[in-house]
């Protein structure tokens, strides 16, 4: 699979509910998560989006955030990452949730980014 | 001027007084954020004591950096890539120069592209701008710091956690302003403006 997915929540139950949705239309996709602080407590972890990045078995991730800080986080360990991220100011659920569904279909970056445009509110 | 020593001292005082602080930053973060401020800047003001206790720096530059990381890596909350980002700029910087003014200027700069804002937004960078004038001029004292931070009551939040609150957010000081501001208070105490 040429494309992973990360997934970043402020809560980890978010984190890991978004996973679970994804995984029912794309399990062959590499899915991570970072929910909540070091700490499970919320808010985000420079710390756990670094190992979400590594862990995660794509060299090209699509990157998925909720609020304001994840973004903040997600750029500076961007900064730091060898891998390629796209980071998408998207719908959580509903972009991470197509980006899964049309990677699994073999569909092409640019036509994935087409579809998740529609759904850029942040 | 900046030298390993003042500045090792500037983050010893800053992070004692984000820890004496510790409950009024969550105080003021509560009605306009997420309550959280005062905990997530203890966490990092934590990370650099442990930092100063254990290490010992060769370059201002080294010194920057691995403050920034240990705030960037236990903060947990926007405080920690906008404050970490501005401690990485400064530390870039201060390979070039170790005048005060000059790396809070390029701090200003790595906060405002990170955090995608600019003055007037009621956040930290409206502390941090007039400071900036403030130093430039050759005169900041603790009552401009306080007066700036005060200042930040009226604006609107259009940025953070308290935009989302609009016009409420009017009468509140904003906790980052809060913080930036004992930032800066703990430089003035250090003497190194002098």
């Amino acid at each position: 699979m040429t494309y992973g997915i990360v997934i970043v929540s402020h809560v980890p139950e978010i984190a890991a509910g978004v996973k679970r949705l994804l995984d029912q239309v794309a399990a062959d996709v590499s899915i991570t998560v970072a929910g909540g602080t070091d700490d499970n407590e919320v808010g985000t972890s420079f710390n756990k989006i670094q190992a979400a990045f590594d862990n995660n078995e794509a060299d090209e991730l699509l990157a998925f955030y909720d609020l304001g800080s994840a973004k903040m986080n997600l750029n500076m360990v961007i900064e730091f990452s060898d891998k390629t991220v796209h980071l998408y100011d998207t719908a959580l659920v509903e972009s991470a949730y197509t980006a899964a569904s049309l990677i699994a279909a073999d569909v092409k970056l640019a036509d994935i980014e087409k579809q998740l445009d529609e759904l850029k509110i942040k | 001027m900046l030298t390993i020593e003042n500045t090792t001292k500037w983050f010893q005082l800053f992070s004692d007084k984000i820890i004496e602080n510790k409950d009024y930053l969550s105080e003021l973060d509560t009605p306009i954020g997420d309550g959280d401020h005062g905990n997530n800047m203890a966490r990092g003001a934590k990370a650099i004591q442990e930092l100063l206790k254990n290490q010992q720096f060769d370059t201002l530059s080294d010194l920057f950096k691995n403050v920034a990381m240990a705030f960037i890596k236990s903060v947990g909350g926007a405080s920690g890539p906008l404050y970490g980002t501005a401690f990485i700029e400064m530390s870039k910087a201060s390979k070039e120069t170790s005048n005060p003014t000059e790396l809070v200027a390029t701090g200003l700069d790595g906060i405002k592209r990170r955090g995608a804002s600019d003055v007037g937004a009621k956040t930290m960078i409206d502390v941090w701008t007039p400071v900036l004038e403030e130093l430039k001029a050759g005169q900041l004292t603790i009552e401009k710091i306080n007066a700036d931070v005060e200042a930040t009551k009226a604006l609107v939040a259009t940025k953070g956690r308290a935009s989302y609150l609009g016009e409420r957010s009017i009468g509140h000081i904003d906790p980052g302003s809060m913080s930036s501001g004992y930032l800066f208070e703990t430089l003035l105490e250090t003497g190194a403006l002098e």
